[in-house]
């Protein structure tokens, strides 16, 4: 057990990597940061609107799209790589709904049948073109953001280097999607809690919900090759369950993701380096940590909240007289 | 419309709280006695040929070199390597329990709770195999099991103490334990000492590396998985189909759903091995829902189920001793969504083309019927006299035109329904064609009679109503109705409902058929 968990040594786990390696090792925590708020932004709505096993879906069922492009286009670009991602998507949607209105499968099964029946098409893909496409199936599961660092050269904007091309990829989705939640906050904000409201103001529902799809999928293929399918479901859905324990309130749980990002993507990399174990599944641990003391802590649906609250609803000690107003 | 099968089930429980037709409902509840024990023996034997030790075995599949793609089929399936029959049994094993548990999963709408349960029994996995550094399939038995317990156990205990739903409990339990599970593991793989190789098969499954300790656990969690749904079925259908029923009668609904979940977790664990963790879930829902599309009965729709994920497990091992290097569980996946896809095309009831075959004919049958009605409205305009219509006069009277009207008067001759005569100007309906005209007329006329009389409804508004009702009613309803109508012979437009007699051409006269018809009126 020894060997397993190493003991734990302040300098090694905090200072080290900072001393040693800060050009390196910035790039990883700042991808992990991008990527979970990107994740967590668009997850506000998805589990807003009861939609987080779609996300589950579209990300595992991106992956074929992703072999495909790599294939057909002969190329690692971004661009190639969100074409497929979208197209995958898309299919997906349409194949879960197609299924579920022509046969009495219910929507469960349907999501069940179609994303594993797509990962599975892309695994066996990756696994017999694995030469082709720069892709294996590690990177499939939980990602290499370790070689985030590695990429070279970096992306420079008039003579300025920015830094590796998916960690200035991810960045500017991240912000993109910031922008985009702003401009269409009112919409998205209708549409998620009273779709028929929605209507009646002239907000189409089955627009902003194929353009929140077609979103999602931009924003797991830019996080793809770094976190893996499975473990951007946690960054999806984590920041935004967290924050429903904290606050009540929209715009504070939307401001709250890229400060629950900082702290797993931190956290995450220093129990990595403790631990000596993948990066990016550790981001992902230290942000269960966040929802667990969130859990017991929340001051709005935290169970020590709730207790607490439970108490004082309950036989206070000195009774009110409804009548004369006296104790 | 074949009932559904909550509406099948529910309305035999109705009658059983009834208290009368016992028979019939428990003839649905029972077990196929037969066939169970049939099954029991058919696994009883392979487990034993598996089992009877070979002095000559190879270690995995993969060691088995051998050229070109049917000798390795002959090999495969004339089961000469004991590791080959280690495989396939061990695919047969997972078929039965996964089929078998996942069709209650499918039908309780549980199937994303199937797939969390999967993702969650990583940790578990890697725990297991910690216990004492190698792969001691017990260990990561036990391990697993109880991690995907846990997981479920999560998702109750965060839907029920916050507000947070259920999907995303699911969804947060299924990436959380996932990732404590990939971290282990890449602890795992860092660590200087231990026989480490074959973790990794576990994530995506390799049929080939099943072990005889593998396929006793599998066999031991098959059969208790085949008794327990033998001795509780009457139990797990009713919590299914019916879970307020079930409260009422007084079943312990929730310990149905612990044993259930309890024994999804063992199937999902005993698949591990083939399948892996990140594609289980498939099993379990893939030929369930096939098995759904296919059968409305609950003990078809199990054994279907089963033979589905037999069969996609043999797939699967099969391609996994073809390509040893290649992940088992993706093809097996891929095998089964392939038999959901047939099914979903050419299910009897379900199937797309099908349903889209009947419709079309149903279509044509409509079309066809329409213009024979036309000929009679013809036919009547000029009192009955002559035998045809003039073609022409067709096309006028429906506003079409007079090559459109010939297409649709082919297709009634194709249906031997009319000929039309050598000069394509008039056509002659045979004397069946002419019945059905009758018979659509009187339909017609009979139903706009009944809207008006009985529903109160204004003549001129009945016309829309009957034309879509007049392709569809049965021989016993318009008995019905002409009962109603105290058999009237003029509908609300003064024109003459042709009566039953002159339809079938004997032509009694109207008051003395053998049913007792009466002219009604002056």
């Amino acid at each position: 057990m020894n060997e397993l968990v190493p003991a734990f040594d302040f300098q090694r786990v905090f200072v080290t990597p900072w001393a040693s390696d800060f050009q390196g090792n910035i790039w990883v925590v700042l991808m992990g940061f991008f990527a979970i708020t990107a994740c967590g932004l668009v997850g506000q709505y998805l589990v807003l609107r009861r939609m987080a096993l779609v996300g589950d879906a579209i990300s595992h069922s991106v992956l074929p799209g992703i072999v495909i492009a790599f294939l057909l286009l002969k190329s690692r670009s971004s661009g190639a790589m969100f074409v497929g991602a979208l197209f995958a998507a898309v299919l997906t949607t349409v194949l879960i709904e197609f299924i579920q209105k022509k046969s009495r499968v219910k929507q469960d099964a349907a999501i069940g049948i179609v994303f594993t029946s797509l990962f599975a098409l892309g695994v066996i893909m990756v696994s017999l073109f694995t030469s082709q496409i720069d892709l294996d199936l590690d990177c499939v599961l939980h990602g290499e953001i370790v070689n985030v660092p590695l990429e070279f050269p970096f992306v420079q904007i008039a003579g300025f280097k920015l830094g590796p091309a998916s960690v200035v990829r991810m960045a500017v989705v991240s912000v993109i999607t910031a922008v985009l939640l702003m401009v269409f906050y009112r919409q998205l904000l209708v549409s998620s809690f009273d779709p028929g409201l929605a209507g009646s103001l002239g907000v189409n529902a089955s627009v902003v919900h194929y353009a929140l799809m077609g979103w999602l999928s931009v924003v797991v293929v830019s996080c793809f090759d770094s976190v893996g399918a499975i473990l951007v479901v946690a960054m999806l859905i984590l920041p935004a369950t967290t924050a429903s324990m904290v606050t009540d309130r929209l715009p504070w749980a939307l401001a709250s993701v890229p400060l629950q990002a900082l702290l797993s993507a931190l956290g995450g990399f220093h129990l990595a380096t403790w631990l000596n174990c993948a990066i990016a599944p550790a981001m992902v641990v230290a942000s269960c940590g966040l929802f667990a003391l969130a859990w017991v802590f929340g001051p709005v649906d935290g169970q020590l909240a709730k207790r607490r609250r439970r108490r004082a609803n309950s036989l206070p000690e000195t009774v009110l007289d409804p009548v004369s107003g006296k104790t | 419309m074949s009932p559904s099968f909550q509406e099948t089930v529910s309305s035999l429980l109705a009658r059983r709280l009834g208290g009368d037709a016992e028979n019939r409902a428990t003839s649905v509840f029972a077990f196929d006695q037969a066939g169970f024990v049939r099954g029991t023996f058919f696994l009883v034997l392979l487990l034993v040929m598996a089992c009877v030790p070979t002095s000559a075995q190879a270690a995995r599949v993969g060691d088995v070199v051998e050229t070109g793609v049917v000798q390795q089929a002959i090999r495969f399936f004339t089961l000469r390597d004991p590791s080959v029959r280690y495989a396939l049994l061990g695919a047969v094993l997972i078929g039965v329990s996964t089929g078998l548990l996942g069709s209650f999963i499918v039908v309780r709408r549980m199937a994303m709770a199937g797939d969390a349960l999967s993702h969650a029994v990583l940790p578990g996995v890697a725990l297991g195999f910690l216990w004492n550094m190698s792969k001691d399939p017990l260990a990561i038995f036990v391990g697993a099991t109880l991690a995907g317990l846990l997981g479920t156990a999560f998702v109750s205990w965060i839907t029920s103490t916050t507000r947070i739903k259920e999907d995303a409990a699911l969804g947060m339990v299924l990436a959380g334990f996932f990732s404590i599970g990939l971290c282990l593991m890449s602890m795992i793989q860092g660590l200087p000492t231990g026989n480490k190789s074959g973790i990794n098969s576990f994530i995506f499954g390799q049929a080939a590396a099943i072990g005889p300790t593998d396929l006793k656990l599998m066999a031991i969690v098959t059969v208790g998985a085949v008794l327990g749904v033998a001795l509780f079925y009457r139990q797990l259908l009713v919590t299914s189909f019916d879970p307020g029923f079930a409260r009422a009668s007084g079943l312990p609904v929730r310990w149905v759903h612990h044993g259930l979940m309890l024994f999804l977790a063992f199937a999902v664990v005993i698949a591990l091995q083939a399948v892996g963790v990140v594609l289980v879930s498939a099993l379990l829902i893939i030929p369930a829902a096939t098995a759904y599309l296919l059968t409305d009965r609950m003990h078809r729709m199990l054994a279907i189920a089963v033979a589905a994920g037999v069969a996609a497990g043999v797939a699967g091992s099969f391609v996994s001793f073809l390509a040893p290097a290649l992940p088992t569980g993706p093809f097996i996946v891929l095998a089964s969504a392939s038999l959901f896809g047939v099914a979903f095309l050419f299910s009897p009831r379900q199937g797309l083309l099908l349903r889209w075959w009947h419709q079309r004919s149903r279509n044509a049958r409509v079309a066809c019927e329409n213009t024979l009605k036309a000929i009679y409205h013809l036919s009547e305009a000029h009192g009955f006299k002559g035998e045809g219509a003039l073609v022409r006069e067709l096309a006028e009277r429906r506003r079409s035109t007079l090559e459109e009207e010939l297409v649709r008067i082919r297709s009634l001759v194709a249906a031997g329904w009319a000929t039309l005569s050598d000069d394509r100007a008039v056509v002659y309906p045979t004397p069946g064609g002419w019945q059905r005209a009758s018979e659509i007329v009187r339909n017609h006329r009979l139903w706009e009679l009944y809207l008006t009389h009985a529903a109160q409804i204004s003549p001129d508004h009945v016309h829309e109503d009957a034309e879509k009702i007049e392709h569809v009613l049965g021989e016993e309803l318009v008995r019905e109705l002409e009962r109603r109508l105290q058999f009237a012979t003029v509908d609300p437009h003064g024109k003459a409902i042709p009566a039953i007699g002159e339809i079938r051409g004997t032509a009694p006269s109207r008051g003395d058929t053998t049913i007792g018809f009466r002219r009604s009126g002056p």
